[in-house]
């Protein structure tokens, strides 16, 4: 009989963070962050059919960088919990909070008793209503979450284009300012990006119920342009 | 509430109906099929949608004469060149009194589709309400809406659920019409107590006052009706029905209380405005009085 090796359990966990860390930075980030009108996310993504943001509930949209079937599966929990909740109390009863908690206690529970943790950083974004902000849940693999009032970036190389979007940020930016600043943060100096490598959605205040919407072809090349003719 | 994750074998797939049957509603009593008593209340082994075969425990009544619930009455539909035109009276009655003399009968199904309800009302507004939810939980878990054929069929299944209870006399009659994206086309459906599944090719009206209304329609309408024209005709039509059927509300100028009219066509459901549709009853009402208000 063989003696399994003893492993510290800060060395299990390093390599499970590092593990993790290594998955999401394969993949291409993602940005949110408040603008005038509501809440921006615009992701690099060339597939048209296989999202990385979509709609949660009402004011609440949900975005997952890393692997796909992974953060897809904690996307489909969540519209089954928000629509549950919605139709046991009420529509106003649906809040992102208690959703991100849910997928924090959830991640942080695979991290530490399963042998793969889950390899996605995920973004639970709610649009505030009656006087309440903007709110931004960023939760990351192990389970930690981040409460952003602001912006936030989601994948590797977060750190990098959050400091390119943080220099021209505003709170009141409108959306096709945002949306060229979150493009250019996202492409870096030495690329483009263009239409057709993005995904992009809001949340916004002024689409009644249902406040989440696709920018697709048309319209995102509307307002890229019409970012890009202002100073960045 | 926990999150809800299944493993590949249990996931309910895209239906809102087959996940409450994994897992119940939070704080609520735990609706089973099972816990209603045997006899002349026995349900169908099967469990079917919410509403249907899920009874609360000890809270089954008897139906019959002797006991009265809220029934919401008539409800019409008719198809003009650019969509459909629903319109609902505002009467609830128990038995021989007015229960509700503002409730809704009209609603929204989704952006491109609105149901309106005639039966019991109780059971009518849930079955909305789970409607509702079942389609836009299906788009958002999907990513594209249900066809508008998908979206009747789903309506049916809820109706046939219902059939147990539709014995006992606590019948949902549902009126389902919607614009159909793909053939550009507005679109009617009836449904009956079995969940039978009809479609119209113009018009129909259903409720208490139902045939009253429908004969009104079917005189009036023809191929390619305006709008105004439309909701002229289903509000006469309206009106006859109240004119006949004791359950039927009529135009309440007193309140202020007229029956709500809505629109499905190329832009989504819309609702007329109700300052609208109190004109057009108002000059229906002239219009009558000038006649030396009809035949009697």
């Amino acid at each position: 009989m063989t003696m399994p090796f003893y492993v510290p359990p800060e060395q299990a966990m390093k390599d499970k963070a590092d593990y993790a860390r290594k998955g999401i930075a394969r993949g291409r980030s993602l940005v949110a962050t408040v603008y005038a009108d509501g809440i921006l996310l615009a992701a690099e993504n060339s597939s048209k059919a296989l999202h990385k943001i979509s709609e949660i509930y009402d004011r609440i949209a949900f975005a997952g960088v890393g692997r796909f079937n992974e953060f897809d599966q904690l996307r489909m929990a969540g519209v089954r919990h928000a629509d549950t909740k919605g139709y046991a109390y009420s529509r106003e009863d649906v809040d992102a909070r208690s959703l991100a908690n849910l997928y924090a206690q959830f991640l942080g529970q695979v991290f530490t008793h399963e042998l793969k943790p889950f390899e996605v950083e995920i973004l639970v974004a709610e649009l505030g209503v009656a006087g309440f902000p903007d709110q931004l849940y960023h939760i990351l693999y192990d389970g930690s979450v981040a409460d952003e009032s602001r912006f936030t970036v989601l994948g590797g190389d977060a750190d990098t284009i959050a400091e390119r979007l943080e220099s021209g940020w505003r709170a009141d930016w409108p959306l096709p300012e945002a949306l060229t600043s979150a493009v250019r943060a996202l492409a870096g100096p030495e690329r483009t990006l263009s239409p057709s490598d993005l995904e992009v959605a809001v949340l916004s205040r002024a689409n009644g119920r249902r406040a989440f919407r696709r920018l697709v072809d048309g319209e995102l090349e509307e307002a890229l342009s019409a970012g890009s003719g202002q100073p960045a | 509430m926990t999150l809800p994750l299944f493993s590949p074998a249990e996931d309910p797939g895209p239906s809102f109906p087959e996940l409450l049957r994994r897992q119940p509603l939070p704080g609520l009593p735990r609706w089973e099929a099972a816990d209603v008593p045997a006899g002349k209340w026995a349900l169908p082994g099967a469990p079917g949608l919410p509403g249907a075969a899920w009874v609360p425990a000890g809270q089954v009544r008897p139906s019959g004469p002797d006991l009265d619930l809220p029934h919401g009455t008539t409800v019409v539909a008719l198809r003009y060149a650019e969509g459909v035109v629903m319109a609902g009276d505002r009467r609830a009655t128990e038995g021989h009194t007015i229960a509700h003399r503002s409730i809704e009968k009209v609603f929204p199904a989704d952006h491109w589709s609105g149901v309106c309800i005639a039966g019991v009302a109780g059971f009518a507004i849930e079955m909305v309400r789970l409607f509702q939810t079942q389609l836009e939980h299906y788009e958002k878990l999907e990513g594209m809406p249900l066809s508008l054929e998908g979206k009747a069929n789903q309506l049916s299944q809820m109706v046939r659920g219902n059939l147990p209870m539709a014995m006992q006399g606590l019948a949902v009659i549902p009126l389902f019409a919607g614009w159909d994206t793909r053939r550009k086309v507005g679109r009617i459906f009836t449904f009956d107590v079995t969940g039978g599944r009809y479609e119209e090719t113009d018009h129909h009206a259903t409720g208490s006052g139902g045939r009253d209304a429908r004969t009104t329609i079917k005189l009036g309408w023809r191929e390619g009706l305006g709008r105004d024209e439309a909701i002229e005709l289903a509000i006469q039509g309206l009106y006859e029905a109240a004119d006949e059927d004791s359950a039927t509300g009529g135009p309440d100028v007193v309140r202020g209380i007229y029956p709500t009219v809505a629109t499905i066509g190329p832009r989504g459901f819309a609702y007329v405005e109700e300052s609208e549709v109190a004109e057009r009853f108002r000059a229906l009402i002239a219009r009558k009085s000038g006649e030396g208000g009809g035949p009697r």
